[in-house]
C-alpha cells in the first residue's frame, strides 16, 4: 500500500530542519529558500505548520500543463515534474490551492516535493515526528487510538 | 570556500560607508567563526581603553561556519562589542533564525562602527545593503520593531533589535533577534543604542556549501540521534526545559536566594520547570535546526488578558525569582515579556534588583531613594523597577547602571554579586567550587556559559562539586571547548550530549580544513587566550579574576553545601598555571608562542 507524508503540526517546533535537509538534497547547498517544503511560523500565536505537496489525487497541476510534463510516480505515488517536457509556463504553481509548487528562480523553472523516491529527507531528519511517512491508515488508527482513550478516560469519569 | 560564506560585511554609520571584505583564510582556520572571529576583529581593530559608548567602538554579529547548516543546533551567532557594562570584551550569544540568514544573505560577519545622527536600520537583502531612517521605531518594542521593519522591508525578513533599554543606554541592555531570542548579557544593547543603530534587518536567498555533502550528512546523523538518545538533551531539555533546574539545583542547596544569603528556596517548586509545564507551557520551540527544542512557548492571564510568550528560562526564573524572594511564576514571566520587549537582561536586572533589596532590609537604602518600599519577595515591585529601568526613571536610572555601581554608590560594594562588574547567573559557588573559579575567570564577568562546569559537577555528576582538587583542569577543558562550540555556530546546550569529536568531522566535512581534535582544541584555547589578552589590555588583571567577599567569607548557613565557602586562592594559582600564566594572570611569551599570539 502506498504511503502519504504525514504532518502533525502539533508536534513541529519551529526548527525547520526539514526545509534545511530538502535543499541540500535538492540543491548540494543549506538553503531554506529553495527547500520543497516550508515551515509556517505564526508569530503572534508562536505556532507552526509545515507545508509541503499532499501528491493529490487528482491533481490540478498535472491537469493544467499543457505539455504533460506532470504525472504520477507508480511506485511512491508522489506527483513529479519532468523536466524534459517542462516548458516553463508556471501555470502548475498557479493553480495549486495550496501554494506547494514554488519558481524559486534557480535553474529548474518549477520546483515541488517529489518524496525523495519514496525516502523523504524531511521526514528522517524531522525530530519531533511531526512528519511521517505512513500507509494511510496507519495514522487514520494511530490517531483513532489517541482520541478513543480520551474519549474512555473521560467516560469513566463521567456519572450518567 | 566552503563552510564559510568568505565575505565580511562592514558599515560605518558616521560616513555611511558600506563595504565588503574577503575573509581571510588564515584567520577563519585559526579563530574558526562567531566569538572567535569577531573577538581577533575587535582585539585587532579597536584602539586601548576606548570607552564602550565612543563611536569608535564596533559593534560585530558574527555566524559561525556551521550557522545556518543542518548540523545539530547550529543557530547561532555571537554579538561582540567592548562592554559598557564590565568594561571587558563582550560575547553575547543568540539563536533563532536570523544568525544563519546573516549567512544565506552571503556573509559571515557584519562590522558595525561609527555613529549615525539620526536613529537609523540596516536592511540587507541579499547583496543590497542599505541604511534606513528608523525614526517611525524608536522609542517601539522589539515585537513592533520587529512588525514594522517586515513591513517596510520584505515579510520573510529576519531582525535584530533593540527596544528602549538599549536607547536608553542602560548597562545591561541586550540585543533581540526573531521577537523572542536574545544575546543578552554585557550590554551590546547599549552599545548598539550609542550608536543610534534601531534594528538589522535581513533576508538572505543564497545557500551554504559544503566540502563533503556526504560526510557532513552523516555526521548530522549521528549527532542527532546521540542528541536524541540523551538524557538531558533528549529528555530533560525538551521536556521541561531549562527550568527542569530550578529543582534539581536547588535541591544541591545552591540556588541563590535573596541576594546569595541563602541557597535554598522556600518556593523553589512554586518556580519549577514541572510547574511551568503545568501551568504555562503552550508548546516547546525550537531554534534553527534544533532537534532539542528547549524554548518555552508560554501563555500567562494577566490584568484579564491573555499573553503569549517565550520563556523564562531557567536563568531568568532564577534572577526574578529566588534572588529576589519571589515564588509568583505568572509575574516572573510576565517580566520576562517586559525584559524581551524593553530589550534588556533579565539576569541582571534581577540581581541588581536582589541587592537593592538587601540595601533596602540593610537600612542604607530608604524609601526616599527608591521610591517605594522594596522587601525581599516584592513581586509588584520588581514589576515596577522592570519599566523604571528599561525606562531610566527615577530610582531605575540607578539600577539602569548594574549592581556593581549601584552598590559602590551607595558604600557597600560587597553586596554586589558580580565579577568584573557583571552579575553572577543562578548557582552558588560555595557549593559547586568549579562554577567559582568560572565566574572569576570568565572573560566577560560573571557568567555561567564560559565554562559551564555545573555540567560536570551537579547535572552529570561526574565530579564532587564541594571539591576544589581537580577543577582548575576541568574549567580549562570546558572553557576552551565552549569557545569552539560558539565559534562553530553551535548551541552550547548540544554539548550534554556532544563532544569534540562529535563537531570535529561536522567542521572538516564543512570547511575542508584538516583540523584534528588538538588543532580544534587549540583554536579554542588560542580565542580563550586572545580574549584575556584584551581584557589584560583594558586594564584588568589579576585582581579582577575574583568573587563576591561574601562567596570567599561568609559560609553557606544550610543544606547540603552548608559550611562551604569559594576556595578561589588555590584554585586560582592552579588554573594560572595550568594556562601556562604567570601570577599575574598574563599569558607568558611561551604560550603566546605555542598559540600564535605572539
Amino acid at each position: 500500500m502506498s504511503r502519504t507524508l504525514v504532518i502533525d503540526p502539533k508536534l513541529c517546533t519551529g526548527c525547520r530542519l526539514c526545509e534545511l535537509v530538502c535543499s541540500f538534497k535538492k540543491t548540494e547547498t543549506y538553503n531554506p529558500a529553495r527547500a520543497r517544503i516550508r515551515t509556517i511560523v505564526m508569530e503572534d500565536e508562536i505556532a507552526f505548520v509545515p507545508m509541503t505537496c499532499w501528491q493529490c489525487e487528482e491533481p490540478v497541476c498535472q491537469e493544467v500543463c499543457p505539455t504533460g510534463a506532470i504525472g504520477r510516480d507508480a511506485a511512491t505515488d508522489a506527483v513529479l515534474i519532468s523536466l524534459e517536457r517542462c516548458i516553463g509556463c508556471k501555470m502548475c504553481m498557479m493553480v495549486c490551492p495550496f501554494g506547494n509548487i514554488q519558481s524559486n528562480g534557480a535553474k529548474e523553472p518549477v520546483v515541488k516535493c517529489d518524496l525523495c523516491g519514496g525516502e523523504p529527507e524531511c521526514v528522517l531528519f524531522c525530530p519531533t515526528k511531526a512528519l511521517q511517512y505512513l500507509p494511510a491508515d496507519k495514522f487514520t488508527l494511530a490517531r483513532k487510538k489517541r482520541i478513543a482513550e480520551k474519549f474512555r478516560s473521560i467516560l469513566e469519569e463521567v456519572e450518567w | 570556500m566552503y563552510g564559510w560564506m568568505g565575505t565580511i560585511l562592514r558599515v560605518n554609520l558616521s560616513t555611511g560607508a558600506i563595504t565588503k571584505e574577503k575573509l581571510d583564510e588564515n584567520l577563519a582556520r585559526d579563530y574558526i567563526g562567531a566569538r572567535g572571529l569577531a573577538s581577533k576583529t575587535l582585539y585587532d581593530e579597536l584602539p586601548p581603553r576606548t570607552d564602550p559608548f565612543d563611536p569608535a567602538n564596533l559593534l560585530i554579529f558574527a555566524a559561525g561556519p556551521l550557522t545556518g547548516t543542518a548540523a545539530t543546533s547550529a543557530s547561532r551567532y555571537n554579538v561582540v562589542t567592548k562592554s559598557p557594562l564590565t568594561g571587558a570584551i563582550a560575547a553575547s550569544n543568540s539563536g533563532g533564525y536570523l544568525p544563519a540568514e546573516i549567512r544565506y544573505a552571503g556573509y559571515d560577519m557584519i562590522i558595525v562602527e561609527g555613529r549615525s545622527e539620526e536613529p537609523v536600520y540596516l536592511w540587507i537583502k541579499d547583496d543590497q545593503v542599505e541604511i534606513r531612517s528608523a525614526k517611525a521605531m524608536w522609542g517601539k518594542g522589539t515585537r513592533e520593531t520587529d512588525a514594522l521593519i517586515r513591513d517596510e522591508t520584505d515579510d520573510e525578513a529576519k531582525i535584530i533589535s533593540i527596544g528602549i533599554a538599549g536607547e536608553k543606554l542602560v548597562r545591561f541592555a541586550g540585543v533581540i533577534n526573531d521577537r523572542e531570542r536574545a544575546a543578552g548579557r554585557s550590554g551590546v544593547g547599549a552599545v548598539m543604542g550609542s550608536k543610534n543603530l534601531k534594528a538589522v534587518a535581513v533576508r538572505g536567498t543564497g545557500g551554504i556549501k559544503i566540502k563533503d555533502g556526504a560526510a557532513f550528512r552523516e555526521a548530522v546523523l549521528r549527532n542527532l540521534a546521540k542528541i536524541k538518545s540523551g538524557p538531558v538533551t533528549g529528555e530533560g531539555l525538551p521536556t521541561y526545559g531549562t527550568a527542569i533546574l530550578v529543582n534539581v539545583i536547588n535541591s544541591h542547596g545552591i540556588l541563590p536566594t535573596n541576594n546569595f544569603q541563602l541557597g535554598e528556596f522556600a518556593g523553589a517548586e512554586a518556580i519549577s520547570g514541572e510547574t511551568l509545564t503545568r501551568d504555562l507551557l503552550v508548546r516547546n520551540r525550537g531554534c534553527l535546526a534544533c532537534p532539542i527544542g528547549c524554548g518555552r512557548v508560554t501563555e500567562i492571564n494577566w490584568e484579564g488578558n491573555r499573553e503569549r510568550g517565550e520563556g523564562p528560562e531557567y536563568e531568568s526564573i532564577w534572577a526574578l525569582g529566588a534572588a529576589c524572594g519571589i515564588s509568583d511564576l505568572e509575574l516572573i514571566t510576565k517580566v520576562n515579556f517586559l525584559c524581551n520587549e524593553y530589550g534588556m537582561d533579565p539576569i541582571t536586572l534581577g540581581a541588581t534588583v536582589a541587592c537593592a533589596m538587601e540595601l533596602f532590609a540593610e537600612g542604607v537604602l530608604t524609601v526616599e531613594e527608591t521610591g517605594m518600599p522594596l522587601h525581599f519577595g516584592d513581586g509588584q515591585g520588581l514589576l515596577e523597577l522592570t519599566r523604571k529601568t528599561a525606562m531610566r526613571e527615577g530610582f531605575g536610572d540607578v539600577l539602569a547602571e548594574g549592581s556593581a555601581r549601584l552598590a559602590e554608590k551607595y558604600g557597600r560594594p560587597e553586596l554586589s554579586m558580580s565579577s568584573k562588574k557583571q552579575e553572577y547567573p543562578a548557582y552558588d559557588p560555595r557549593g559547586s567550587q568549579g562554577i567559582g573559579l568560572g565566574y572569576a575567570t570568565s572573560n566577560r564577568g560573571g557568567c555561567h556559559v564560559r565554562g559551564y562546569t555545573i555540567g560536570a559537577e551537579i547535572v552529570a555528576a561526574a565530579v564532587d562539586p564541594l571539591t576544589s582538587a581537580g577543577k582548575a583542569k576541568l574549567l580549562i577543558d570546558v572553557q576552551d571547548f565552549t569557545c569552539v562550540v560558539d565559534s562553530v555556530g553551535m548551541c552550547l546546550f548540544t554539548t550534554f550530549s556532544l563532544g569534540v569529536d562529535d563537531v570535529l568531522p561536522l567542521l572538516n566535512a564543512a570547511t575542508g580544513v584538516d583540523y584534528t581534535t588538538e588543532s580544534l582544541l587549540q583554536a579554542g584555547e588560542r580565542i580563550w587566550n586572545l580574549e584575556r589578552l584584551f581584557n589584560l589590555r583594558e586594564g584588568l588583571g589579576r585582581e579582577d579574576d575574583s568573587l563576591a567577599p561574601r562567596l570567599l567569607q561568609e559560609p553557606l548557613p544550610a543544606g547540603p553545601a552548608k559550611g562551604n565557602v569559594v576556595e578561589l586562592e588555590s584554585m586560582l594559582n592552579e588554573y594560572y598555571q595550568l594556562r601556562g600564566w604567570d601570577n599575574e594572570g598574563r599569558p607568558t611569551g611561551e604560550k603566546l608562542q605555542a598559540l600564535g599570539l605572539g
